[in-house]
């Protein structure tokens, strides 16, 4: 089991109700889940939660047999170095380092840097040609290319994607969500796709639903 | 409408509290430092008027002896035969206190602050003991002459005044004058000066007089500290102008699409920021003030050791001082939101509402090519300028051209730091710190200046105070100094010296105009002392021999720059012989020129001066019992007897106070730099959250980034030292070869200082990490969410 959530609560401060109500879910090794839900339904704290970026309230969330809930601050850190990869909306690349660099950065932070597998991504992902330019000089599905370059360069054995396709056209989705597929796939690695769109949803293998804080 | 635009204006202000107060401290600290330095400037020149209008020297004509000596009664008695309407004054130091005699009968009826007519009892004023006015401050301290006290605050500083004849007993200058005040009522038929004393002269009204003239040099200097202050706090209104405008462009464009004109919303940003600068202005005025009245009495003392200047410890300010101070604070915001005004009145309608990279756009070739011509300006200057308004400007070039070229330079580093790491948090950490660099630039450049300013003039100071004890060492050869009361005991102390001192050196001299200059004509025995001690700057080879010979003079640093005499030029000095100048020597600390003459000729010329002090040469071990001789057979009490070490001691601590004002402005400085990079920093802090963020996201922790942050400070504060060093030792080059020159009248060897700039850099690196501790530690405390809230999807 690479991944289970049992009961996992979550209130932010100032809300009365639960944004995740006693959520459990496990995901297998390999596994692709796409995960929808209406705006405010907690896709993107569960993705969160799952990540290490935030912490439950109650609940347990354990990766691959290590128990998240009590970790630190730096231990919350250490495993997203290390074992995951987080994909989210705004690209949210480093504007300060070109895209070689962007694209290497976590693969070097987490002491896994390989350059045959950095050229292998940066060859299907068709970023050859803007290798030494900055995030800003890129188009919006350039970015998200990018980002998705830097996560599978850091070979993470989960992927988690925060509507990684949100910001672009349809066409554009569908070409970056396959070569997401692909690459998790040839990696060995899993995923967890948050999405509103029920048609990229219906492209991966497993599907939750989160309403009002309850996986259905 | 219009309220309705404000209110949306001012909303900005409500939800960006702190870049409100940056802007506010920001301009209130740059008033402060100006108008603190203006007040003390004003009341330094108010003082200065007051004493020249003691004897009337700025509205009416003197008559003196061309060599500055005194006028015989007789002359004046001749005069007055020969129909001139003048007016006798003796003027003279008793203790520290400037006594002026007036004689009331003759003066001009509105002379002084003390109108003769108004209150005065003339019949007591002209009666034996007499009366004298001054402040009460300076008749606290006045020693006991018999005659009345008559309190009167508008008299000038340190300044007694009394009739003629009272001060010439209080100054024992019977039957002499110093001075003839001319009554701007003159008979026609008199006879021409020259017929009836061929050796006076008539000087026109003189603006602020004499020491008015001697201290401009000073005034300038700390004018431009002032202005570098003033320029230092405006890097801090510029950047928060500048950063508030870009954040509101959005708004501008909004406002704009429904329909608000621009030149009303230029307008009203206009009189937004003129209410503010009118609050911030009125606190720095304010504080100004309170700067002022600390700093004042060093800057007396400064006043009174370099020049002999006397100034109220009290500030008196007039109504222009408190309006200027405003108009400097409206002024400075004009010039700091000039460019955002224009840049936002230019901006297009359908341009990008989102704020740009708002402090990129100051980045450029521009600032590299100003600083570049700035610099060339600078370095014209310093081969080919001439006088101390090319020495300020030079200043100003280099100091500026110094600021602009900091940004390119600071990038051109980081990049190859860049280059040259390794890792990918090193490289992301040298790449970010560039990123930042648009932001801090400001801030930066503040520090910069600050820095310089500080090895700049402490590199003066340090090497001024290393050439004064070398001096002190020279020039205070003597074991022994004593003062006597009068001539009596002034027999008496050399009787028992010569019985117990190895040599006797008196001190004579008087006051004369040399070439033009006010000066002191000095005697010097032939003695060994001398030769051994003194250290000419120039000489020609058998000087001291030739001096003894009685053929020629040897004279200070300032006569030989004020009146350009280089050796052997002939000099006109005591009676009326022409001499050459055999050598130059340095006097540090003294206001006039000086010359030195054998004694033999000395006492030739001037036979009634007689040598009441005297410089003791006498073995150390037996000083002591020379003093016990003294106390004994000369009735010498132990204030009249001054080892060298207490007088090198004396000299060192007038010295140490005469540069505390420097000081207090240096330190000033740097905090207003200091400040400057915590509220950048502060600032920055929120708009990094997005940069952040993703870094934190892939693996770092908050505290990572806290003191990468810190770290970040620090590093940018060192790389700013590695500029300032040349650029302050460039600085302390320009105060020693041109300024002081200029200024003083001397130049000075320039040391170089290594543990000071190691102890300022130091001191730089803790304030850039105290400045960055607080906005690192809100970093390391931003709560997840917060981070969280850049990739929120319904952001």
């Amino acid at each position: 089991m690479l991944l289970r959530l049992t009961d996992v609560t979550k209130t932010y401060a100032g809300n009365e109700k639960a944004v995740l109500d006693r959520v459990s879910l496990d995901l297998e090794q390999g596994d692709m889940l796409a995960l929808t839900g209406e705006s405010g339904s907690g896709k993107s704290t569960l993705l969160h939660l799952i990540g290490g970026l935030d912490s439950a309230d109650s609940g347990k969330v354990v990766f691959d047999g290590v128990d998240l809930t009590p970790m630190n601050d730096s231990g919350r850190a250490g495993l997203r170095r290390g074992s995951l990869g987080v994909i989210f909306q705004q690209f949210n690349l480093i504007p300060s380092l070109t895209v070689a660099r962007n694209i290497t950065f976590q693969a070097r932070l987490a002491g896994r840097h390989d350059p045959v597998l950095d050229r292998m991504l940066v060859e299907r992902l068709g970023l050859g040609d803007h290798l030494h330019k900055y995030p800003e000089q890129l188009s919006g599905g350039q970015q998200q290319r990018v980002a998705i370059a830097r996560t599978l360069a850091a070979r993470p054995q989960l992927v988690l994607a925060d509507e990684p396709t949100g910001n672009l056209d349809e066409a554009t989705a569908d070409n970056v969500l396959a070569l997401l597929q692909d690459l998790v796939m040839e990696n060995a690695a899993s995923l967890i796709l948050v999405t509103h769109s029920e048609r990229l949803a219906a492209r991966l293998p497993r599907r939750a639903y989160l309403r009002a804080g309850r996986l259905t | 409408m219009t309220a309705s635009i404000l209110s949306a204006l001012v909303g900005h202000w409500r939800r960006n509290p702190l870049q409100l107060l940056t802007l506010m401290v920001g301009l209130a600290l740059a008033t402060a430092l100006w108008s603190g330095v203006q007040a003390i400037n004003d009341q330094a020149r108010s003082s200065y008027d007051a004493a020249a209008a003691t004897i009337g020297e700025t509205r009416y004509s003197q008559i003196t002896t061309q060599d500055g000596g005194p006028i015989p009664q007789q002359t004046y008695i001749a005069l007055r035969r020969a129909g001139w309407a003048v007016s006798p004054v003796v003027e003279g130091r008793l203790g520290n206190i400037r006594i002026v005699g007036l004689e009331p009968l003759t003066a001009p009826r509105d002379l002084g602050p003390v109108r003769l007519e108004n209150g005065v009892d003339l019949g007591e004023f002209l009666s034996g003991a007499g009366q004298i006015f001054a402040r009460p401050d300076t008749l606290a301290v006045l020693p006991n002459t018999g005659a009345t006290l008559q309190p009167s605050p508008d008299v000038a500083p340190n300044t007694a005044l009394t009739d003629i004849g009272v001060a010439q007993r209080l100054l024992d200058r019977f039957d002499q004058i110093d001075r003839l005040i001319v009554l701007p009522e003159q008979p026609i038929t008199r006879k021409p000066l020259a017929q009836i004393a061929p050796e006076l002269v008539q000087t026109d009204p003189q603006q602020g007089g004499e020491v008015a003239q001697l201290t401009e040099s000073f005034h300038l200097n700390l004018t431009a500290f002032g202005l570098l202050s003033f320029a230092v706090g405006l890097f801090i209104v510029h950047g928060a102008i500048g950063l508030a405008f870009e954040q509101r462009r959005p708004l501008v464009r909004t406002l704009r699409a429904l329909g608000v004109p621009l030149v009303r919303l230029i307008v009203l940003m206009a009189v937004e920021l003129t209410a503010l600068a009118l609050i911030a202005g009125a606190l720095g005025v304010a504080l100004g003030y309170l700067i002022a009245a600390a700093l004042l009495p060093d800057v007396a003392a400064t006043l009174r050791g370099l020049y002999g200047a006397d100034l109220s410890g009290e500030l008196n300010l007039q109504p222009s001082w408190w309006l200027s101070g405003l108009a400097i604070a409206l002024g400075g915001t004009a010039v700091a939101a000039f460019g955002s005004l224009w840049s936002l009145a230019r901006m297009p309608l359908l341009s990008g509402a989102q704020p740009r990279a708002w402090v990129m756009a100051r980045q450029g070739n521009g600032m590299a090519f100003a600083a570049v011509v700035l610099l060339g300006m600078a370095a014209a200057l310093a081969i080919w300028g001439a006088g101390i308004v090319a020495g300020f400007l030079m200043l100003g070039a280099l100091l500026i051209g110094g600021a602009l070229v900091l940004p390119p330079f600071l990038s051109l580093l980081l990049q190859l730091a860049e280059g040259q790491a390794r890792t990918a948090l090193a490289q992301w950490f040298w790449a970010d710190t560039r990123q930042q660099l648009p932001g801090l630039s400001l801030a930066l450049m503040a520090l910069l200046l600050a820095m310089s300013a500080n090895v700049g003039v402490s590199t003066m100071v340090s090497s001024f105070r290393l050439t004064f004890v070398g001096f002190l060492d020279q020039r205070l050869a003597s074991e022994l100094y004593v003062s006597a009361e009068n001539a009596a005991q002034a027999d008496a102390v050399m009787a028992v010296a010569e019985s117990h001192a190895d040599a006797i050196l008196p001190l004579l001299s008087v006051d004369r105009q040399i070439a033009g200059q006010p000066a002191q004509v000095y005697a010097a025995r032939d003695h060994a002392t001398y030769r051994e001690n003194w250290r000419f700057l120039r000489a020609v080879p058998d000087a001291w021999d030739r001096l003894a010979r009685g053929d020629g003079v040897l004279i200070n640093e300032q006569l030989y720059r004020r009146a350009g005499l280089d050796l052997g030029a002939e000099i006109t000095t005591i009676s009326g012989r022409a001499l050459p100048v055999l050598g130059v020597y340095g006097d540090y600390g003294n206001p006039i020129g000086q010359i030195i003459v054998s004694e033999t000729l000395f006492r030739e010329a001037y036979p009634d001066v007689t040598a009441l002090r005297f410089g003791l040469r006498v073995n150390p071990d037996k000083v002591e019992a020379l003093r016990d001789a003294l106390r004994a057979d000369a009735d010498l009490g132990d204030a009249a007897m001054t080892d060298q070490s207490s007088i090198k001691a004396m000299s060192l601590a007038v010295f140490e106070r005469t540069f505390t004002v420097t000081a207090a402005l240096n330190a000033l400085t740097l905090a207003v730099a200091g400040f400057a990079i915590l509220m950048s920093l502060l600032t920055l802090a929120a708009m990094r959250l997005p940069q952040l963020a993703p870094v934190w996201a892939l693996g770092l922790t908050r505290r990572k980034l806290a003191v990468l942050d810190l770290l970040r400070a620090v590093v940018l504060a060192a790389l700013t030292a590695t500029l300032a060093l040349p650029l302050g030792l460039a600085l302390a080059w320009a105060l020693l070869a041109v300024v002081n020159v200029e200024a003083f009248g001397w130049k000075l060897p320039m040391y170089l200082f290594p543990v000071d700039y190691l102890r300022l850099g130091g001191l730089t690196l803790i304030a850039a990490a105290l400045a960055a501790l607080w906005p690192a530690w809100k970093l390391s405390r931003t709560p997840p969410t917060q981070l969280l809230g850049v990739f929120r999807n319904e952001r």
